[in-house]
């Protein structure tokens, strides 16, 4: 007979192995939509870990892709560790990117030294205090931030289409709602030539490093994870909960409104409403993929992005829709939950 | 146009019912699984899948009524899965919910592009069309405005009654109301806490498809890419502002839905001053209001949120 | 014992827990109209035996037997209530099991109709449902909503819904805990009164006296075997005693000391709750420094508000506070540890850890903003792992170390815990609430010698208590109550027992002297 048995603590090659595992199984997973779709598995597969990881500039499209993702992941990390379910990080960046451009499109003109660091801090402002409503909401009248934040997703690309038809549309756009480009001064410096690499990754890597310190050395951090935890008693032990969910909803909104800035001072150059592709939403898949790790947020982000970037690639090779990307995320955030139940068991065999 | 002009005109009571339907499935199935203790955030998702999966099947050669039991039965599987990751195996009710929605709407489109590679514009199935019911449809003004709505709407308001019939007259809604608030009370009473709540979960997220399954059936005849925008969580919002009740929950979705049709025609009036999309933000901003104007009083269901296991200590 | 057929026999009864064998080979017998008393410590395993009775729990070995109406047994269905429940058991739990969005009557008739019955009403189940509560003199409003009725009701609802099932066997878990010395008068006459129309009783407590009063027989388990069985006329208080405890328990002395300064004064406060019996209404209370103040009071009574406004978390509508003399600024828990109030909370596992946190940072949470445990923003391990060095070695707690979870500590290894976490900071002022709830005599022993040496330290404690001989033993003076009023009983010395139940259940010191 097959038993399980409950484990007292989870060893952390575990937690390692039941995320990778999570990540395999959504792989074999999705491989019976690609099945049905009629293309062998096996050669979608190799088509996509080609065109994520096969070349230097393949891999440093998925690099790229990863940078708004490490952000957004990290975002989803921190605000999850304390319980605060912040689902709004799409909107957040959105309000990143649109802070970012309507300081750095021309408005202010200034060095770049200047520049760049106003951008940033423009971008993260605006993620942070959109994620202030929904945490005071929460903590002044009980309202459920995952509706507010879920919510507050469509009224935030409803004011950015709003900007972008109206006043901050480019009027060289030829028609398009888009809006100034950013000047090269407020432009995030690119990394390496002929790739789309840009310094908001070494941002991202060295805020996932950042946060890591934070969470574990620091007083915030272990007021994050005691109010987490156990809100009940980290207030009976005099843990001063509302300032630490304000703090974590400050520092969640302005990770993920750094990813905007990214986007559109690193990458695009301009924004327009289709800037993301649902990073906010993957964010959330990567920090439940690097079990809220921050470092593990590195990784995850890297994987999810190869996901996205292959799977483009694949799609073109083959014609297999690239929702299969979309597919694969959603299944890795199924098998994650599944694999971080299976930890907490050891499975035994005995008789009888 | 004055105001009270366009709330005396038959056609924007229509629209406002027209509106509504979808939500009324939706609260009602949202009810359900939080009446039963497990929130569904799901919703989204599955709005999707019901719209995909309902249109899908009449544009395969199915009659209407299957490609709404195809969707309610679609609903039901997600609503399959979210219930086993969140009852027996008790795991976040937050995230599986977020990771349900992110499957069935990507799936949904995986399945839509994979059978229907090439076209540019959706095709079209012939959708239900208004009834007309004898003596009823003929009445002044609420004749029309009421009852010259598509089958799916009157369904919508039948379910009203009828989850309300189960919830509050029969043996099955009692322990469903007993098992989001102490599933210690009626596992004492000899009854399963996991099949219960299996079946809540399953129940509510069919009726959920449904509502998507208006969308592509009867509101329009294709199916679109985000065409639920939303929905899902505004249904999540009224039923907090419905306090888990079917009768104000149908009176929170025509509320909406009347606010929501006032809003469209308010801008074919203002329209010039203001940007469109002022308008369309304020269906999502209502719907935050209505939460937190009843959010600290809101009457949760107790045991909501918190999986049960039997014989753990 | 008794020669009846048995209407239920246990046999050989054993169920671990991990490491911890909670019943080892318990067998138990029991015949129609018997009320029987499972009589032990809290942590001696009864609950968990009726849990397996139940089938809440599957007993690891062993078996139950009920009868099969031809005069055998036969074996019951383990691992299901429903079974149980068929077979005629029907359970009382500590805790009741009581949906609140429901009316007592809904409670009653919950799962005994076919859940896929679509029509009919409920005459019949209301008609027999009064029946039984005119027979069993459990008088109830059956159709208020069940989080409108008091304590002592809602257990009327519970013992009414396994009557109304028709069962031949009724488990009563602690069902005094809840309940005065009066009403629980009125619960044993309505026990004799079924046990003699042939209901067979298992009676649970750790309370000798109400066992001496209401069984016919008593099992005494101790440490999850049973070590001993005898009829209840021919039992010996003293040795029944012996038998539960095992060893003989010194009783906590207290020594006589000369109160200090008031460390705490309250005038007049009012304090808010969800319903006006648990809300504090005019509170006055005044401790001194070297003084234990004992509330005595039935659960439920405005003590978790008192719990409340001592400790920080809540503040007074109405009224006055004053520590050491001054008046408190700020309700709030920081504000009160710096002040020097040392706070054990009622519910430890809820309130008192972070289960997912390590030891030593539990130990480390009311301080780690103090200088020395953190420098710039930055904790200070080592200084946090030393202090959990020590409070692990000064306080005995059994861990696997400082870095473990502390979530795998036990009750009485939790409560260790806590009191290292604030009685090492040399309090002025000690909340202690239920302190001792749930714990063997052990810890018991060792939480009681922690405050009467706290005490001796020059400190003024504040014990919450539901345990009449606990506040006997440990109180200078005595404070009871009820529906949100204090009113001063006295020093422990001039009065008994029944004086303090009476003023418990809510009459005025005089009458009930």
């Amino acid at each position: 007979m097959i038993r399980l048995e409950a484990r007292q603590s989870v060893p952390g090659w575990l937690r390692l192995a039941a995320t990778a595992g999570a990540g395999v199984a959504a792989l074999v997973l999705v491989a019976i939509p690609i099945a049905v779709a009629g293309v062998g598995v096996f050669d979608a597969y190799a088509l996509m870990a080609k065109g994520a990881f096969g070349t230097v500039f393949a891999a440093s499209e998925t690099l790229t892709r990863a940078t708004p993702l490490i952000l957004t992941g990290l975002a989803a990390a921190v605000a999850f560790r304390a319980k605060l379910w912040n689902i709004g990080a799409e909107g957040q960046l959105y309000a990143g990117a649109l802070a970012a451009v309507a300081v750095g499109s021309g408005a202010i003109s200034a060095p770049p030294a200047v520049m760049v660091p106003l951008v940033l801090v423009a971008g993260a402002l605006a993620g942070a205090l959109l994620m202030l409503g929904p945490a005071l909401l929460k903590l002044r009248f009980g309202a459920d931030e995952v509706v507010t934040t879920l919510l507050l997703n469509f009224v935030v690309l409803l004011f950015v289409q709003m900007m972008l038809e109206g006043p901050m549309k480019d009027p060289m756009g030829l028609g398009w709602p888009q809006s100034m480009p950013v000047t090269d001064a407020a432009s995030l410096p690119k990394l390496m030539a002929r790739t789309r690499l840009h310094a908001g990754l070494i941002i991202g890597l060295v805020l996932a490093v950042g946060v890591a310190i934070l969470m574990r050395r620091m007083v915030w951090g272990f007021e994050i994870r005691a109010v987490g935890e156990n809100a009940a008693a980290a207030r009976y032990a005099g843990v001063p909960v509302t300032a630490t969910m304000v703090r974590v909803a400050l520092i969640s909104g302005g990770l993920a409104g750094l990813a905007g800035v990214g986007e559109v001072a690193g990458l695009k150059g301009y924004l327009t409403s289709d800037l993301s592709p649902g990073f906010g939403y993957a964010g959330i898949v990567v920090a439940m993929l690097a079990g809220l790790s921050p470092i593990g947020v590195i990784v995850a982000a890297i994987f999810i992005a190869g996901v996205f970037v292959g799977a483009d690639s694949m799609s073109r090779a083959t014609g297999v829709s690239n929702y299969l990307a979309d597919l694969v995320v959603a299944m890795s955030l199924l098998c994650v939950l599944l694999g971080g139940f299976l930890t907490r068991f050891r499975i035994r065999l005995r008789r009888g | 146009m004055e105001v009270l002009d366009i709330l005396l005109t038959v056609n924007f009571w229509a629209a406002a019912i027209r509106i509504a339907t979808p939500l009324i499935f939706g609260v009602l199935g949202a009810l359900i699984c939080e009446r039963a203790g497990v929130l569904n955030i799901g919703i989204e998702g599955i709005f999707t899948a019901g719209a995909m999966a309902g249109w899908m099947a009449v544009w395969a050669g199915a009659d209407l009524w299957t490609g709404v039991g195809v969707a309610a039965a679609a609903g039901a599987l997600f609503g399959l899965i979210h219930a086993i990751l969140t009852v027996p195996l008790g795991l976040s009710q937050h995230v599986s919910g977020i990771g349900v929605t992110l499957l069935a709407s990507s799936l949904s489109y995986f399945i839509y592009r994979t059978a229907l590679p090439d076209v540019t514009t959706p095709p079209r199935i012939e959708p239900f069309r208004p009834v007309e019911l004898p003596v009823l449809s003929d009445l002044p003004f609420i004749g029309p405005a009421l009852f010259q709505q598509t089958p799916l709407t009157l369904l919508a308001f039948v379910m009203v009654g009828v989850v309300a019939f189960v919830l509050y007259r029969t043996p099955l809604g009692l322990a469903i109301r007993a098992v989001g608030d102490n599933p210690a009370a009626v596992e004492a009473q000899g009854l399963s806490v996991h099949a219960l709540r299996i079946g809540a979960v399953m129940a509510g997220s069919g009726l959920m498809a449904m509502g998507g399954a208006f969308l592509t059936m009867s509101a329009f005849d294709a199916f679109f890419f985000g065409m639920v925008n939303g929905r899902g969580w505004i249904c999540i919002a009224l039923t907090v502002f419905a306090s888990w009740r079917p009768g104000k929950a149908l009176l929170g979705a025509l509320l909406f839905g009347a606010f929501d049709a006032f809003q469209v025609r308010l801008q074919t009036e203002v329209g010039a001053f203001l940007p469109s999309q002022v308008f369309l933000m304020l269906p999502y901003l209502l719907s935050i209001a209505a939460l937190v104007a009843v959010a600290r009083k809101a009457d949760y269901p107790r045991a909501m949120l918190t999986p049960w296991f039997k014989g753990q200590r | 014992m008794t020669d009846r057929a048995p209407v239920l026999q246990l046999d050989g009864i054993t169920k671990r827990f991990g490491p911890l064998v909670a019943n080892d080979g318990i067998d138990l017998k029991l015949a129609p109209g018997e009320i029987v008393a499972l009589l032990g410590e809290n942590g001696a395993g009864k609950t968990t035996l009726m849990n397996i009775l139940f089938g809440h729990y599957t007993a690891d070995a062993g078996r139950v037997r009920v009868a099969d109406g031809a005069g055998g047994l036969r074996d019951l269905e383990p691992g299901s209530p429903a079974a149980a429940l068929a077979a005629g058991i029907g359970m009382v739990h500590q805790h009741f099991t009581l949906a609140e969005n429901l009316t007592g009557l809904e409670n009653i008739v919950l799962g005994t109709e076919p859940v896929l019955r679509f029509w009919g009403g409920r005459a019949e189940a209301r008609a027999k449902a009064a029946r039984l509560t005119r027979e069993s003199g459990l008088e109830v409003d059956l159709d208020a909503r069940v989080d409108q009725l008091a304590v002592g009701e809602r257990q009327r609802v519970e013992i009414l819904k396994a009557l109304y099932r028709d069962v031949r066997v009724l488990v009563l878990d602690e069902p005094t805990a809840v309940l005065t010395p009066q009403e629980a008068e009125g619960l044993f006459a309505v026990l004799r009164r079924l046990a003699a129309r042939g209901l067979a009783v298992v009676f649970i407590s750790h309370k000798l006296g109400e066992v001496l009063a209401v069984s016919h027989r008593i099992a005494v388990l101790r440490a999850g075997r049973k070590v001993g069985e005898l009829e209840t006329a021919r039992a010996d208080r003293r040795a029944i005693a012996d038998l539960m405890v095992g060893r003989e328990v010194a009783a906590s002395r207290r020594a006589p000391l000369e109160p200090g300064a008031p460390v705490l004064e309250i005038d007049g406060a009012d304090v808010a709750a969800s319903d006006a019996r648990r809300a504090l209404h005019g509170a006055t209370l005044r401790v001194r420094a070297r003084e234990i103040v004992g509330i005595a009071g039935v659960s439920g009574n405005g003590q978790a508000a008192l719990a409340a406004l001592i400790a920080g978390l809540a503040a007074p509508a109405r009224g006055e506070m004053r520590l050491n003399g001054r008046p408190v600024a700020r309700h709030d828990p920081r504000a009160f540890v710096e002040a020097g109030v040392a706070r054990v909370p009622e519910d430890r596992h809820h309130d008192g850890i972070i289960g997912a946190m390590t030891i030593a940072e539990n130990v480390a949470i009311e301080d780690i903003r103090a200088r020395g445990f953190q420098h710039w923003g930055f904790i200070d391990f080592a200084a946090i792992r030393a202090r959990a060095e020590a409070a692990i070695r000064d306080y005995d707690v059994r861990c696997p170390g400082p870095d473990a979870p502390a979530r795998l500590l036990s009750g009485g290894n939790i409560q260790k815990l806590i009191l290292a976490r604030v009685l090492e900071r040399d309090p002025r002022l000690i909340l202690a609430n239920q302190p001792t709830r749930g714990l063997d005599v052990g810890a018991q022993a060792e939480v009681h010698r922690r405050l009467l040496a706290a005490r001796e330290r020059g400190a003024g404690v504040v014990l919450i208590s539901e345990d009449l001989d606990e506040i006997f033993a440990l109180s200078d003076r005595i404070v009871v109550i009820h529906a949100g009023r204090l009113t001063e009983a006295g020093p422990p010395e001039g009065l008994d027992r029944g004086t303090v139940g009476l003023m418990m259940a809510g009459h005025g010191r005089e009458d009930a002297a």
